[in-house]
Parts: C-alpha cells; sequence; structure tokens
C-alpha cells in the first residue's frame, strides 16, 4: 500500500505519516501542493492519495478534479484531510468524487476510521 | 487652533464678507473670499496631518519589548507586521518539528520496552504455574535481569525527550506577545483609517465631490467556492459545519 501525502504544512504531513505509520501504513510519500503531487501519481503507482484543500499553485479540490479526469488515475482513492468546512466545499468535494472528508482538527480515530471506510468500500 | 476657532473664525470672514457686500466694498469682498477659502483648505490640511501623524505614530511604536535581550535583537530587526507574524510562523512551525522528533524518537523505545515486558510476563505466568524448567528459569532470569538495566536506561530517555518537548512550548509566550503587538497595531490602523474615511466624507461634502459607484463587491465575494481556511467561529455561521460530525451527516445526506 502506497499513500501520497499532500499538504503544504510540513508539520501537518508529518503528523498524517505518523499516524499513518501508526495504522500499519508505512510505505508513504510527500509533495507540498498539487502541481507537485500530479506527475509524482501520474509517474508512480500509488493506492491511495491524501490531501488538504488550501494550498498555493494548485489545491486540493483541483487535484481531486485533475485526478478523476485521468484515465489512468481516476479510481484512486482519495482522501480530503483539510480545515475548509464551507458546507458548499464539502458538497463540491463529494460531486467531484472524493472518498472520505476529515475536517481539521481531526482526532487519530476520525482519521482511521475514514481511511478504513474508505478500504471496505474499495474492496467490496 | 481647535475647531471652535475655526468655526468662529469662518463665522467672523463669513460676517465682514456680507458688510463688505452690503457697502460695495467688492475688492476687500474679494480678498475675504480668498482668506474664507484658505481658511478651509487650512483646516483640511491640520486635519489630514493629524491623521496622518497619528497613522504614524501607531506604526513607529509598533516595537516589540520582551525581557529577553537576544529576542529583542532578533525583534529589533523586523518592522514590519508581516515580518513579525512570519516569525510566529517559524517559530510555531520549528516547535512542531521539535515535538514531532522528540516524539518519533520516543515511540520506538516505548514500543520495545513494551514487547520487552510482555515477553517477559508470558515467561513469568509459566513460572508462576510452575511448568518452568530449571533452564527456563535460569534464562528468565537473565532476561529480567536485562529488561531492569534497560528499562532504568530508556525511562531515562523518554524522561528527557518528555522534557524536551515541555520546553519547545515556549513558543507561546513569544508568539503571543507578537501577535497581541499585531492585532494592536490592526486596530490603531483601523481606527485611523475610520478617522479618515470619515475626513474623506466632510472634504467631500465640504467640496462638493461626487463619485462615481463603485463596483459591487458583494457579487465578487459570492464568485465560486473559494477555500477560505480555518474558521474562526463556526458557531457564528449557517454555511459551514462544526465538526466532523456535522461532515459525516452531509455526506451521509449526499448518499456518502
Amino acid at each position: 500500500m502506497k499513500i501520497l501525502i499532500v499538504d503544504d504544512f510540513s508539520t501537518m504531513r508529518r503528523i498524517i505519516k505518523n499516524l499513518l505509520r501508526d495504522l500499519g501504513f508505512t510505505n508513504t510519500q510527500e509533495a507540498d501542493d498539487g502541481s507537485t503531487a500530479l506527475p509524482l501519481l501520474k509517474s508512480s503507482d500509488f493506492d491511495f492519495l491524501v490531501t488538504d484543500w488550501n494550498m498555493p499553485g494548485m489545491t486540493g479540490i483541483e487535484l481531486l478534479k485533475a485526478v478523476r479526469a485521468d484515465e489512468k488515475l481516476k479510481s484512486l482513492p482519495v482522501l480530503m484531510v483539510t480545515a475548509e468546512a464551507k458546507r458548499e466545499q464539502i458538497i463540491e468535494a463529494a460531486q467531484a468524487g472524493v472518498n472520505g472528508y476529515v475536517v481539521k482538527p481531526f482526532t487519530a480515530q476520525a482519521l482511521k476510521e475514514k481511511i478504513e471506510k474508505i478500504f471496505e468500500r474499495v474492496d467490496a | 487652533m481647535t475647531k471652535d476657532a475655526h468655526h468662529e473664525s469662518l463665522v467672523s470672514y463669513a460676517k465682514q464678507l456680507v458688510a463688505e457686500l452690503e457697502s460695495g466694498e467688492s475688492h476687500n469682498a474679494m480678498q475675504t473670499i480668498a482668506n474664507l477659502h484658505n481658511k478651509r483648505d487650512h483646516m483640511l490640511f491640520q486635519e489630514v496631518g493629524r491623521l496622518t501623524r497619528s497613522l504614524h505614530e501607531s506604526i513607529k511604536n509598533f516595537a516589540i519589548d520582551t525581557g529577553n535581550s537576544r529576542v529583542q535583537e532578533e525583534m529589533s530587526r523586523m518592522e514590519d507586521a508581516s515580518q513579525r507574524l512570519s516569525f510566529v510562523i517559524e517559530k510555531t512551525e520549528y516547535a512542531a518539528h521539535t515535538t514531532l522528533d522528540k516524539v518519533e524518537s520516543i515511540m520506538p523505545v516505548s514500543s520495545l520496552l513494551g514487547d520487552n515486558a510482555r515477553t517477559i510476563k508470558a515467561e513469568w505466568d509459566k513460572l508462576m504455574r510452575r511448568e518452568m524448567t530449571a533452564d527456563e528459569f535460569r534464562k528468565l532470569s537473565k532476561q529480567v535481569d536485562t529488561f531492569l538495566t534497560m528499562a532504568a536506561k530508556d525511562t531515562q530517555v523518554i524522561e528527557s525527550n518528555l522534557s524536551d518537548i515541555l520546553m519547545a512550548q515556549d513558543f507561546q509566550d513569544i508568539t503571543g506577545q507578537v501577535i497581541k503587538r499585531v492585532i494592536q497595531l490592526v486596530k490603531e490602523v483601523e481606527e485611523s483609517l475610520v478617522a479618515m474615511v470619515a475626513m474623506a466624507g466632510a472634504v467631500d461634502r465640504i467640496t462638493g465631490i461626487r463619485h462615481e459607484d463603485l463596483p459591487d463587491l458583494e457579487q465578487k465575494a459570492n464568485h465560486g467556492c473559494e477555500a477560505e481556511g480555518p474558521i474562526i467561529s463556526p458557531e457564528k455561521r449557517e454555511d459551514v459545519v462544526s465538526g466532523q460530525d456535522d461532515v459525516d451527516a452531509l455526506l451521509s445526506s449526499l448518499g456518502f
């Protein structure tokens, strides 16, 4: 299981990386915005994408839309972990095909639940 | 000169002007009109000057003083609010990374201690059930001895890391002070700006200047689904969720 973590704040990337490691996911890579993440996703074989929304350059929602529009990446599970909390944003992400949405500040438990739920669905 | 004094001198010029016009001294009357004009300009300049000075003062007063001379030195190099706020980002980022470093170095130590304790406990239970051979007992004794030595050493490592984590929280004091200063400056600038806007309104009224309507800002604000960042007071807003439960409810109402 190879996971890409995209967030413009390195501390948040480390926190997510540590939480994922506790859940048994040790193969992670990091990117600091959508425009650096997208080429990584295209050139490698990631199984899961965890992304923030608000980032300089390419935002998380733009990344999500680009992933869904890409023939090779379109079925990649995407979890959004973000401080963006407007209802219309959550609806937009859902319509764009997000697999899960976690609002910051979040608990380790919340992240774990969402990830497990996503994999249950992907496996089903 | 105070506002009242200005007002009085305007009144006296006006009275003088009426008197001069009535008595046909048109040359003097023109001079009085020019005086009135100068008086008005002078009042405006004075008021604008006063506001500019107070704005300048509030920017100049925006200097930090903390007891720590090293910090003071560091601070004296930072002359504007955005630099100060960048300093807050740096400080908090450094603290977060230090904390994460320490946590990451504690975790394997603590989990190894746990693993070893569980292994020994299993053996110990065997001993308690009198299911242990003499050889196994000798092995267990060695294990216990090694474990106790290791536990004594590792808990020291853990304590020292925890103490570092504790100390890494010292950013709060410094960043709190910096942010308070920035808040104070923002307040002062806002007050000065409000006063300047009022002043500009007064200038418009006196001079009779009319402005074309400004483009509708509301329309721009409502455009699209822009990222907004953390919501500070979700309880005051209808259009935001207040936590993960709200997100889950919204998503499940959308068929997730």
